[in-house]
């Protein structure tokens, strides 16, 4: 049967009078951004009515309702409703930076766990091979896949398009990309991981930081940029590399006190930004906190709150 | 039946000081274990169960890949010492499969698995104390596990146990009453009230059935509330400390503007 009753009211959450209220005089400006407050719903809770308003991700109708499917925060976008999910697995989205891990070798192709609902697939004919960017593809390149990525190894790149199914591909096609060593992976729910203007970043102490949109973040020594394999120079031997430069103790400190710090941020809940991680990484070096005992609660929990506090 | 033990004494309490339709106590715990993407521990009473659901993510076995939905994977493991007497159940254990089969047959339609083709979720469900209400424990658990995970749902589910001695309906079994009466699990959407189990291993009579489901229904609705309350407390925190930070889009005066509206 269908009543005609205005869509049901639920106090505690108060959506349904916001939306209704914001039903006639509509301010843009102030609405936008509805992220700041803290509308969270749940699967199965009514949102709004379908007649004035779109679903979005995160959401189904029925019964002209839209009803949220995830637990998350309500945002809207003039007559779009979403819900961001509190925690979701990585949605990749073209241009997005990425970390991975080979899983699979295949004819012209590498599978990639990224971290999302399908691996991903770098093309052989996405990466950079040794002997110059112009380079043609060879039978023989098809033979020694291996040489260039082999199963486990890690490595960072960009996503490049979707093919029919949703299954992203991948490329190597810069300098910047390619295979991971001399550091340490940190897996943190992507999204804690903001988009950034880069999201590679250098830490005065002398650690790289990868930070993959998928949640997958590479902590490694830092390279100069001079000794950076440049564009006349493509070095083969180095950018496929499986071995690690000398690296010393100070440095292998550095890397794990970041990485901890960040297992730290994350189990708390706190998005990251490079900002952010330097101060941390301040606090532990005027406390004398060794990288260990970060990951003691207590010590996790005065970092966390006195780096939340500014 | 042969049992020392009254079920329900001539006060109307029950062997363990309950009423009728009173259920037991139950928590929540949505907080995270290891490396799944979501996870739940539920307890009702002493039975406490623990689940870990991971994914949507490549499917591991390609023969199990749909092309136009995810698959759904339950596993069932029941702890040795869940019993009162040590037990060691093996995995190929036909009552644990059932129980998964049942599990994944009351999720498939709940689900919104057409919007993660080709992949798989992961459904692992660990049974830590048995006491009565094992199978309404892993039903609950696990959906609270998926909203953990952020996979999208129709609707929570929420299951009970009712029984029936001789015309007394009773809610939300314990151990020693599920050995001594006939007994089904309910689980039903509390939103639309569809049920999207009932399962029966004991014989009850038809007339009897009717009223314990109806009641089943509406306990499950109980259970809903006390299942929000703890996304709600779960999922408000994460939000407030991910807003804690140094956040880079202005939203603050937000609220404020809105009161205004």
């Amino acid at each position: 049967m269908i009543s005609f009753a205005s869509f049901p009211v639920q106090p505690e959450l108060d959506t349904a009078k916001h939306f209704s209220a914001a039903d006639d005089a509509m301010d843009l400006d102030d609405e936008d951004f509805e992220v700041g407050g803290s509308k969270v719903t749940w699967p199965g809770e009514t949102i709004t009515s379908s007649q004035t308003y779109m679903r979005g991700h995160g959401t189904y109708v029925e019964n002209e309702e839209v009803i949220a499917s995830v637990a998350g925060t309500i945002e809207r976008v003039n007559k779009l409703v979403t819900v961001r999910a509190i925690r979701t697995k990585y949605n990749p989205e073209v241009g997005d930076l990425v970390v991975g891990r080979i899983t699979e070798v295949q004819p012209r192709r590498w599978r990639v766990d990224a971290n999302s609902r399908q691996d991903a697939i770098l093309m052989l004919s996405s990466v950079n091979l040794p002997g110059g960017v112009q380079r043609r593809k060879l039978e023989s390149d098809e033979l020694q896949m291996r040489t260039f990525f082999e199963e486990g190894d890690l490595l960072v790149a960009e996503v490049q398009a979707f093919f029919g199914d949703g299954t992203m591909s991948l490329h190597t096609r810069s300098l910047r990309y390619g295979k991971l060593r001399n550091g340490q992976l940190v897996t943190i729910p992507p999204i804690l991981v903001r988009r950034l203007k880069s999201h590679f970043t250098t830490l005065p102490c002398g650690v790289d930081l990868i930070l993959g949109l998928n949640g997958y973040i590479w902590v490694s020594k830092h390279v100069k940029e001079n000794e950076q394999e440049g564009e006349e120079g493509f070095d083969a031997e180095a950018v496929y590399s499986n071995r690690n430069d000398h690296i010393d103790d100070s440095t292998r400190m550095a890397i794990t006190r970041v990485a901890n710090i960040i297992q730290v941020l994350a189990s708390h809940w706190v998005p990251l930004t490079d900002a952010l991680l330097l101060e941390a990484y301040e606090w532990t070096i005027e406390n004398n906190t060794d990288p260990k005992s970060l990951l003691l609660e207590d010590v996790g929990d005065a970092l966390v709150a006195t780096i939340t506090q500014n | 039946m042969g049992s020392r033990v009254e079920v329900l004494n001539d006060g109307g309490f029950r062997s363990d000081g309950r009423r009728q339709y009173e259920l037991r106590d139950m928590t929540v715990d949505l907080s995270q274990q290891g490396v799944a993407d979501g996870s739940a521990v539920v307890t009702h009473g002493l039975t406490q169960v623990l689940v870990s659901v991971f994914g949507p993510r490549e499917a591991k076995m390609r023969s199990q890949t749909m092309h136009d939905r995810a698959n759904i994977n339950v596993e069932v493991s029941v702890a040795a010492f869940s019993t009162g007497e040590r037990r060691k159940r093996s995995r190929g254990d036909k009552r644990i499969l059932e129980m998964a089969a049942t599990i994944k047959s009351t999720f498939e339609p709940v689900v919104q698995t057409t919007l993660y083709p080709r992949s798989q979720i992961d459904i692992f469900v660990q049974v830590l104390q048995q006491d009565g209400g094992v199978l309404q424990a892993c039903i609950n658990a696990t959906t609270l596990a998926l909203v953990n995970a952020g996979i999208p749902l129709l609707d929570f589910v929420c299951a009970v146990t009712g029984g029936v001695l001789s015309t007394s309906p009773m809610l939300d079994l314990t151990l020693l009453e599920e050995n001594d009466i006939p007994h089904l699990t309910v689980a039903v959407m509390p939103k639309t009230g569809k049920v999207t189990l009932v399962t029966m291993e004991t014989r009850l009579h038809v007339d009897r059935f009717e009223e314990i489901f109806r009641l089943a229904g509406e306990a499950g609705k109980v259970i809903h509330a006390e299942m929000k309350a703890a996304v709600r407390e779960r999922t408000g925190r994460l939000v407030g400390a991910m807003g804690s930070g140094p956040r880079p889009t202005g939203g603050d005066f937000e609220d404020d503007a809105m009161d205004g509206v």
